[in-house]
């Protein structure tokens, strides 16, 4: 099992490592090809955007802190807080959500 | 030779940047640990990566047993950026940057580390590069391993909300673009939904989710990419004409 997960490891180091010398230490010319740098200013945006969404519902453990946790964390980038900010934020949230879900309601129910 | 900035100019431009990587890699050091992975695993991906996407991919590839194609296309795919990050850098190298020291320096080009190279003045050196990369590394890869060991010590409703932050800093880099450009909202549109699709319908949720997370990004880039490519100044705008 061990040898699997250095597998994996040099895999996914091994790409990434290369992913950013090859270009660094080959390509000393400027990219002219249009699409390809269009492509290549999308594909963060649009990774970024498939990996949270839908896993962000699931991330929490539970739907509705992890959906309080989304919205604030969309209102405080839509307000250009930084990386940080919205990172507390989100988590604040979704922890307030599930603390008063699991706390505080079931004493009124 | 004489380079433009020195080695502890780059430790300087370096420290906000370590600061961010503290908490990011803290949120990584917890997801990856409630995946499954053991602490020291935990740390080494973080020691040999520096990357947040491209290591919280990884994570469920491992802990699931994807297959090492599916990692390998996965971690190119997302880390495609990178790429262009590099072929930019070497244009500000100096001649100080030679092979030995871009193969080194190449391991440390981070979004954030490119960022802050690039919007220096002058041609950078392979000194100030060292020293730029060092203290977001060292903490990456603190940050990491307290959040791994946190994860285990901190109350579980504690460590559940703090599973929603690396996705919390996703969205903080996502949103403010999308919302100013309106062909990356696009994007990110046609992104949202590729993704669900993939998560929902029968036949495409049995696709594993790392070739699901590469064919939904990059189907959603090429196809803006064709309709909305970035003009003269490096905008990225529609092909027709249109007042905005």
């Amino acid at each position: 099992m061990t040898e699997n997960f250095f597998l994996y490891l040099l895999v996914m180091a091994g790409v990434t490592y290369l992913v950013r010398m090859i270009p660094l230490v080959f390509m000393k010319k400027r990219i002219e090809n249009r699409f390809v740098l269009s492509f290549l200013y999308y594909i963060p945006y649009a990774v970024l955007t498939v990996m949270t969404i839908p896993a962000i519902f699931f991330s929490t453990g539970n739907l509705p802190s992890a959906a309080a946790g989304l919205l604030v964390a969309l209102l405080l980038a839509w307000n250009r807080r930084g990386l940080l900010t919205v990172a507390v934020g989100a988590s604040g949230a979704a922890l307030l959500t599930e603390v008063l879900l699991r706390y505080i309601f079931p004493l009124f129910v | 030779m004489n380079q433009n900035y020195t080695f502890r100019w780059g430790l300087l431009d370096g420290l906000p940047i370590c600061l961010g990587y503290l908490s990011v890699s803290f949120a990584f050091g917890i997801f990856s640990t409630q995946s499954g992975l053991a602490i020291w695993e935990t740390l080494l991906i973080s020691m040999t990566n520096l990357t947040s996407a491209g290591q919280l991919a990884g994570v469920p590839i491992i802990a699931g047993g994807g297959t090492f194609i599916e990692m390998a296309v996965a971690q190119f795919v997302i880390n495609l950026r990178y790429a262009l990050m590099s072929i930019s850098l070497s244009q500000k190298a100096d001649e100080s940057m030679t092979l030995p020291h871009r193969l080194l320096i190449a391991f440390g080009n981070t979004d954030e580390v490119f960022a802050v190279a690039s919007s220096k003045k002058k041609p950078v050196g392979s000194r100030y590069m060292y020293g730029l990369i060092l203290l977001p590394y060292l903490g990456w890869a603190s940050g990491t391993l307290l959040g791994a060991v946190a994860g285990s010590l901190l109350p579980d409703v504690v460590v559940a909300a703090l599973g929603i932050a690396i996705y919390g800093m996703f969205i903080a880099i996502v949103v403010p673009v999308a919302k100013e450009n309106r062909p990356t909202a696009l994007c990110v549109g046609v992104a949202v939904i590729l993704s669900l699709l993939f998560h929902f319908l029968p036949l495409l949720s049995s696709i594993p989710e790392g070739f699901a997370v590469i064919l939904s990004a990059v189907a959603a880039a090429a196809l803006l990419a064709a309709f909305a490519p970035l003009d003269a100044e490096g905008c990225p705008a529609f092909r027709r004409k249109e007042n905005k």
